[in-house]
């Protein structure tokens, strides 16, 4: 897929005498998982259309070292931040939209205390503000119109931080049939990639732990379960497959929703 | 005269030995770490009345919430009723309170019923308990002590509401007698259908009478004793447990500052090293913990709820959030008698990781909060399986290889796969 638009680093801008009024933070997922890269492009469009004026860091962004704190390593977790945090001072960063909620907890809640002050967003509650000023509405006909849609909370964006709201008002604009999981909310069930389980294989048990996240899914008879982090989209599209599962359930991303609603 | 000899002896040699107890645990608790706890106190109050006193957390289960809720009104209004038997017990006197007439009646009318409520509530428990698959009581943490505990517990309080309904059923049936000294007072909405089948004798109601009297107070004095034995400690920690809740959001942990000085320090040469830190990275032993943790761990009702939300416990996975808790309460427990012998304490070549906690279980947790958000005294689990993984990682090198790969990644790449720094944005070309 060709991207029609340019996205601009924060040094191309710097070098144009520019700050950017937002930035976009991409994430690991975001810029290397072929899944995920689409939800990142889906994202740019977004900001694209809106026109907001934002910026990638491209090369000179980071892990934001989540994996590495979760796992138990304080060092690798500070250095990373700290690289991070410099980069960010460096192009005058005040605003950031995270693509990912690992990133968006530990920037808005894990950098403050080693000096990095920003006001950080996931992109779930951006959409929901451009949303709420009337700049993203559904377009006619769009592709949601009377399916069968269910949204699994990703722990870092629920429980973590209570964003409970953000991703299901954008399920809300369309005209789809809305359906909870049996577990949602502060009760939903983890996707099992947090806390560095993405790394690593799940200890011996009965089942993994997207199995039976997917079982849940299954059982809501959605069509289409909406996420809002890379690590659940991974974790959900393999159990929805191994299910045997993939003509029946679609994996989307909450931005690749808006994204196709607004036929952008 | 000698029963309120008798009497008084016992209620100060229970309180002197409670007295005891309580401070062992509270010397117990000062064993962790410090840890700043009581800013924001107006938000503490109001988490402390919420969660504690009304009992928040627990009704996202209605229906144990609602007979909890009974058990917990009618503990805290029957102790009103404890008073009056003190007094009684001390001055050899008969239903002291009764001189309030009407609102007298009123009271014992209402602890009458809530009586019966505690009781019923505690009978269904223990069949919920014993005979149903209920998936939070299973686990192998709950098998030996902790299910007798449990069991102990309800059998007391049902116990004690009969003796207390008893009491009160004898009394009634003498008041209807006109037996001195047992003139009328109180009302007996339960108890009076009791007295039916109680003998007409009033030699044998008195005997009855002053029976269930030394069996309800010698039983809440001695019940008194067991908490801080029993998991039913909670009744009185939940309160001060809740108050020191974490306030921050559930997804921020806590960063090292020990940490901070030597990242520091290796990313700007010019600033001097950090002078030799001593202390451990992380959690080996409970006094690596901070005192809040500590004081979770005997705040724990062992009720399960956090394990029954734990995604790696619900996919049979060994960890399980509870005996996480009811192992650092053991082994706090055993550094304490440690000291308690020793004046200090002395190496005993065991610690939390590896002797209670094993490996399998720390690194089966996705640290999802799922048990920090069911618990319904605020506990947290997940800050000691992340101190115990700090240790393993930091002070041993030691992880599952593929996380150890991960850090070199994120060392050598920034990311945590094995891709290029350079390739971070190939995806705007594609
Ligand atoms: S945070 Fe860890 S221990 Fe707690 S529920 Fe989640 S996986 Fe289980
Ligand atoms: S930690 Fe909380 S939820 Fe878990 S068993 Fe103890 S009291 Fe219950």
């Amino acid at each position: 897929m060709e991207s029609t638009f340019h996205i601009p680093t924060a040094a191309e801008m710097l070098a144009n005498g520019e700050t950017p009024d937002l930035l976009f933070w991409v994430g690991c997922a975001g810029s290397f998982d072929e899944r995920a890269q689409r939800i990142t492009r889906d994202i740019c469009k977004i900001l694209n259309h809106v026109g907001i004026k934002y910026a990638i860091l491209g090369t000179e962004e980071g892990c934001t070292g989540d994996p590495a704190k979760r796992a138990g390593n304080e060092f690798v977790f500070q250095m990373q931040a700290m690289m991070n945090i410099q980069i960010l001072e460096g192009y005058a960063i005040k605003k950031i939209v995270t693509a990912c909620p690992h990133c968006f907890n530990t920037i808005k809640n894990e950098y403050p205390n080693l000096g990095g002050h920003f006001e950080v967003i996931h992109h779930t509650q951006l959409i929901q503000s451009l949303i709420d000023e009337g700049k993203l509405r559904p377009a006619d006909g769009h592709a949601f119109q009377g399916k069968r849609i269910t949204y699994h909370d990703p722990c870092y964006l629920g429980r973590a931080n209570e964003v409970y709201e953000a991703p299901r008002k954008v399920l809300e604009t369309l005209d789809a049939d809305l359906i909870e999981l049996k577990r949602c909310k502060s009760n939903g069930l983890c996707c099992g990639a947090g806390g560095a389980q993405m790394f690593k294989e799940p200890e011996p048990g009965n089942k993994d732990i997207n199995m039976e996240r997917t079982e849940d899914i299954i059982a809501s008879k959605a069509s289409i379960v909406a996420a809002a982090c890379p690590f659940c989209m991974t974790m959900l599209r393999d159990g929805v497959k191994l299910k045997e599962k993939e003509a029946e359930i679609q994996v989307l991303d909450i931005a690749e929703i808006t994204a196709r609603a607004n036929k952008l | 005269m000698i029963s309120q000899v008798i009497f008084f002896c016992l209620l100060i040699f229970a309180l002197l030995f409670f007295a005891k107890n309580a401070g062992r645990i509270y010397r117990n608790i000062k064993l962790g770490k410090a840890e700043n706890r009581s800013d924001r106190p107006t938000e503490r109050l109001k988490i402390m009345t919420l969660v504690a006193f009304g009992q928040k957390k627990m009704f996202k289960k209605p229906l144990p919430a609602l007979l909890h809720l009974f058990v917990y009104v009618g503990f805290c209004i029957i102790n009103i009723e404890m008073l009056e038997i003190v007094i009684d017990g001390v001055f050899g006197t008969h239903r002291v309170f009764s001189f309030m007439g009407s609102f007298y009646n009123f009271l014992i009318f209402a602890f009458e019923w809530l009586a019966l409520a505690v009781l019923l509530s505690c009978a269904v428990f223990f069949v919920r308990r014993n005979m149903l698959h209920i998936y939070r009581f299973g686990g192998r943490e709950l098998l030996k002590w902790p299910k007798t505990d449990a069991n102990i517990i309800l059998i007391t309080e049902i116990l004690l509401m009969a003796a207390f309904l008893g009491m009160n059923a004898a009394d009634y049936k003498l008041q209807m007698l006109g037996h001195a000294p047992y003139h009328l007072a109180g009302a007996f909405p339960v108890s009076q259908y009791l007295a039916i089948i109680l003998p007409d004798s009033a030699q044998t109601l008195v005997a009855i009478e002053r029976a269930c009297w030394w069996f309800h107070i010698v039983g809440v004095l001695a019940f008194l004793n067991y908490l801080p034995l029993s998991k039913h400690l909670h009744i009185l920690l939940a309160f001060p447990n809740t108050y020191f809740s974490k306030l921050a959001p559930k997804g921020k942990f806590e960063n090292m500052p020990s940490v901070t000085a030597e990242v520091k320090a290796m990313l700007d040469p010019t600033l001097p090293a950090p002078t030799a830190e001593i202390s451990r990275f992380g959690v080996k032993d409970v006094q690596d913990l901070t005192w809040k943790n500590l004081l979770d761990a005997y705040t724990c009702t062992e009720c399960g709820r956090c394990t029954a939300a734990c995604p790696a416990n619900i996919t049979g996975k060994l960890l399980s959030p509870r005996k996480i808790m009811m192992d650092t309460r053991d082994r706090l427990e055993e550094v304490g008698i440690n000291i308690d012998k020793n004046k200090v304490f002395q190496e005993d070549n065991k610690s939390l990781i590896d002797d209670y906690i094993t490996r399998e279980e720390i690194w089966a947790c996705t640290t999802c909060n799922a048990c920090v958000e069911q618990c319904p005294v605020n506990i947290n689990p997940l800050e000691i399986i992340m101190g115990l993984r700090q240790y393993a990682i930091m002070e041993e090198s030691k992880g599952p290889a593929s996380v150890t790969a991960m850090f070199t990644n994120l060392e050598n790449n920034g990311a945590p796969w094995k891709y290029a720094q350079a390739d971070r944005a190939n995806w705007t070309n594609t």
